[in-house]
């Protein structure tokens, strides 16, 4: 009886090293093709790694384009949130895990820079730029698309409620018991939203806060809890009708309805909107850096930029992009965003979240 | 078996663990605590000095010991009602328990979040019983099914009341995998992140939540390595006084095959019994895996199949898109891979521990990764797996090594109370018979592990299912498997991918529940031979 169990065991032994070696085969097999795309032109065989945060998108037409037009490759590898990717690449910055880096956005960029882990790249499509998104005077990180974290309102409630929508910060200290944000320690369009506070209330924004607070703001971790969760035009049963969250979302609640509506079931508070701009940079340490700011460039021609808002529902940096028509018709840009600059928020970021923290939480 | 063979046997797991875990960990820790080449002990003295810190750890402490308590409460009647009785569907039963352990906990949380619950310590506590409910039901049930009743029922025949009867013969017999059942539940409240993220709201934090923090967000390796330290004196703490408690040696038991233990129900108790333990296993597990199913079903235009065609076109036209057969093929080869890994690294290391001496030592050491920040680990591969032969910061294989180095663990600890259980006197009766110790292993001890250690394989294949701990945070090649489509999708607004969400996850459940049926039924083909 014991020999037929050990016969059993020797085969399932045979069986489960036989599945290894088929997981490791198909593993290697399942490698996305793109590798093995034919190379023309002069970069023959070179392969960049982009590292970017988990939210980044590009078509796949658009993507071989650019490898069909040069002869590189490009390996996409997501690293996580916004923050977690930056810290990583900073972390390795001795011998970086990539060619290029893309998603550090205005809050991070002084932390980039002051860690030195982008080479210049002064791409010729820079030229298209607008001033005011080139907030890097030595060109290492390059500007590729820009958002707006602004407070989003339902439609229907209000409208069924009878309530005048709120505009600006001023009007959402009124109807605090009306909204839902973020976190800012554990997200960030809540630390964005909290930026847009402190850009308009200066000094009182403690204070703006404490009236949130005690009118029953209430806070959530993460953005799906917030949008999808407590927000009565997401998608679970919440009763909260503001939501922090984008500029993009009422385009973006059309383009994944199906069938699309006439009217977006959500509007923005344009006077509520703090300004986001991501950049890119060649990393320091690459083996390829004249390939890379070949994809840098590419980033900012109009092929790509006109591709990032049904992508990654952000707007391009050239202005002479145009909009897919459901942009065109359901997004309204903030026409003046707050912004603060990017060293006075690395330097305060913390304080100020442990402050928020303070007034709001305790 | 001889002393090469025994030596070799414990090598392997320790160089797995010392090379993918104490290593990279070791290395992110010292980052934090020499910055620049000096050791700097400031930050624990901040992180032990500050007030608030003081609080998230006493919260991480008490939550993780009263989520173990109430698992455990919860567990124990079921691990006893589903395998010492049997009725139809109750291997079934035994398989299903298991799939909520595969969930992303986003997901999970969100339903409970749908179900009515508010961000509570309860709702905490709720969500970790649901999560933690299979460890204890499989790993005490796996040992209570195969353990003799006629001990007991001698006991009651000699007049032993039936609360003496078990606390006398049973509950010691139990008591080595009650204790790994509850180290391993405690260990995972201790790190939970997702859970205590959505559920807990922001008022709570745990040290998981906050090493997260400091390391992803504020790069303050300092203070996260401070609190990582913490972190792990804590767990040290509890695996040590946890094997005290638990008892060096198992007792030998007679084990039975299962068939032979197992009887129905007979008395209206009993079966009020199973039924009760049925119904709280139906409200725990189903209410909540009821709402995902729900929701992948409800469209816009009423009950249909639109989120699950909608995984296969929404965003079809990104280079990042991954079709929903090929994630679910990334997944599978991925957690094959990792119970591979798991199985035999952990199924070595269990037959060494039964052997040794310091057994103790090396449970715990290859314990240790369920009590790690996921970050730390994460990150530590990062800096540490940076120089050829070892520069894997970008490979694929780093995934199944995160993943079986959570399930290793579960490997050990649901297989040496099986190994220690062996009664002394099988192995002597061998020897005498002229049996060479090499020869005494492979026909006693092998045979019986092996049963074990396909239950853990389970579990292992679930953990990589799921996607626990530092993967994560791995920096890899597009080849996205079906919890990272879960999270992309989670992260658009909008109710079409919120739609195909909830259908990915549907798909989750259903690939869980059938590999693990799966490796159930080749697991029954052994349950027969002693």
């Amino acid at each position: 009886m014991l020999t037929s169990v050990l016969q059993r065991l020797v085969r399932n032994a045979v069986a489960l090293v036989l599945a290894t070696c088929l997981a490791g085969v198909g593993l290697a097999i399942t490698t996305p093709t793109a590798h093995a795309a034919p190379t023309v032109g002069g970069d023959r065989d070179v392969t960049l790694r982009l590292v970017t945060h988990d939210s980044f998108s590009v078509s796949k037409k658009v993507l071989r384009e650019f490898t069909k037009r040069t002869g590189i490759d490009v390996e996409v590898l997501p690293a996580g949130d916004a923050g977690a990717t930056l810290n990583q690449v900073i972390l390795t910055k001795d011998d970086p895990i990539g060619d290029v880096l893309f998603g550090v956005d205005n809050t991070f960029l002084s932390r980039a820079l002051r860690e030195d882990i982008f080479l210049p790249a002064e791409v010729a499509n820079l030229a298209h730029v607008p001033p005011e998104f080139r907030l890097d005077p030595e060109n290492r990180a390059i500007p590729i698309d820009h958002g707006a974290v602004c407070v989003n309102y339902d439609k229907e409630w209000f409208a069924e409620h009878d309530r005048p929508v709120p505009e600006t910060l001023d009007d959402l200290l009124e109807v605090g018991d009306l909204l839902v944000v973020e976190n800012p320690a554990t997200s960030s369009p809540g630390l964005a939203f909290l930026l847009a506070t402190i850009a308009h209330f200066g000094d009182g924004w403690r204070d703006a806060w404490a009236r949130l607070r005690d009118a029953g703001v209430e806070v959530v971790n993460g953005w799906e809890e917030a949008f999808n969760g407590s927000f009565t035009a997401g998608e679970g049963n919440g009763d909260k009708p503001l939501v922090v969250s984008y500029a993009s979302s009422p385009p973006v609640a059309v383009h994944f309805a199906d069938p699309p509506p006439d009217e977006s079931p959500i509007g923005t508070a344009l006077g509520t909107c703090f300004d986001q701009i991501e950049f890119a940079g060649v990393l320091r340490g690459t083996e390829h850096p004249r390939e890379a700011r070949k994809l840098v460039n590419f980033m900012l021609s109009k092929r790509f930029q006109e591709d990032v808002p049904l992508q990654m529902f952000v707007f391009p940096v050239r202005s002479d992009a145009k909009l897919p028509p459901v942009f065109e018709r359901f997004a309204e840009i903030p026409p003046a965003p707050f912004t603060l600059p990017p060293d006075e928020i690395d330097r305060n970021r913390e304080q100020w979240i442990d402050e928020w923290t303070d007034t709001v939480l305790r | 078996m001889t002393r090469l063979a025994r030596t070799a046997m414990i090598a392997v797991p320790l160089a797995f663990l010392a090379v993918f875990f104490l290593y990279p960990v070791a290395t992110i820790i010292g980052r934090g605590l020499w910055p620049d080449g000096t050791l700097d002990l400031d930050p624990i003295v901040d992180v032990v000095g500050d007030a608030s810190q003081r609080e998230v750890v006493w919260f991480t402490l008490w939550q993780a010991a009263l989520s173990t308590v109430l698992t455990l409460a919860v567990g124990l009647p079921a691990a006893y009602a589903f395998s010492r009785f049997w009725f139809p569907g109750v291997g079934l039963v035994r398989s299903l328990v298991v799939v909520p352990f595969v969930l992303p906990t986003l997901v999970v949380s969100s339903a409970f979040l749908a179900l009515g619950m508010e961000p509570s310590l309860g709702a905490i506590l709720v969500a970790h019983v649901f999560f933690n409910y299979a460890v204890v039901v499989r790993t005490v049930g796996g040992l209570w099914a195969h353990l003799d009743p006629h001990q007991e029922e001698a006991a009651r025949m000699l007049g032993a009341s039936r609360v003496r009867a078990f606390t006398a013969i049973t509950l010691p017999a139990l008591r080595p995998a009650i204790f790994a059942a509850a180290a391993i539940v405690f260990l995972f409240t201790f790190t939970s992140f997702g859970v205590v993220l959505v559920l807990g709201g922001p008022t709570r934090s745990t040290l998981e939540t906050e090493i997260y923090r400091q390391t992803a967000q504020l790069l303050d390796l300092e203070t996260a390595a401070a609190l990582s330290i913490v972190q792990l004196l804590a767990v040290i703490a509890l695996l040590v006084v946890t094997e005290r408690l638990a008892g060096r040696r198992g007792v030998a038991l007679s084990l039975r095959a299962a068939r032979d233990v197992g009887r129905r129900p007979r008395t209206l108790g009993e079966r009020l019994f199973v039924a009760a333990n049925l119904l709280v296993a139906l409200v725990l597990l189903g209410g909540p895996l009821a709402v995902l199913v729900a929701r992948s079903f409800d469209t816009a235009s009423g009950v249909g199949l639109a989120h699950y065609r909608a995984l296969g076109e929404l965003r079809a036209s990104s280079a990042l898109f991954v079709p929903p057969d090929q994630a679910i093929v990334n997944s599978l080869l991925y957690a094959l891979a990792a119970m591979a890994l798991a199985v035999v690294i952990g199924g070595l290391a269990a037959f060494a521990i039964v052997r040794t001496r310091r057994a103790g030592a090396v449970d715990t050491a290859l314990t240790l990764p369920l009590g790690v920040s996921a970050v730390t680990v994460g990150f530590g591969f990062l800096i540490a797996l940076d120089e050829p032969p070892l520069d894997l910061r970008t490979s694929w294989i780093l995934v199944p090594i995160a993943q079986a180095l959570v399930a290793i663990p579960f490997v050990v600890r649901l297989t040496t109370p099986v190994l220690r259980s062996i009664d002394p006197s099988l192995r002597e009766a061998a020897a005498t018979l002229g049996a060479s110790p090499r020869r005494v292993w492979r026909e006693i001890d092998l045979p019986i592990g092996a049963r074990a250690i396909a239950v853990a394989g389970g579990f292992a294949f679930a953990i990589a299912l799921g996607e626990f701990g530092a993967t994560v945070f791995l920096a890899r090649p597009d080849r996205p498997t079906l919890p990272v489509v879960i999270y992309r999708l989670l992260g658009q607004p909008g109710a079409a991918p919120f739609g195909a969400a909830m259908a990915a996850s549907v798909i989750l459940l259903v690939l869980a529940a059938v590999s693990i049926a799966v490796v159930e039924r080749a697991r029954v083909a052994d349950t027969g031979v002693f």
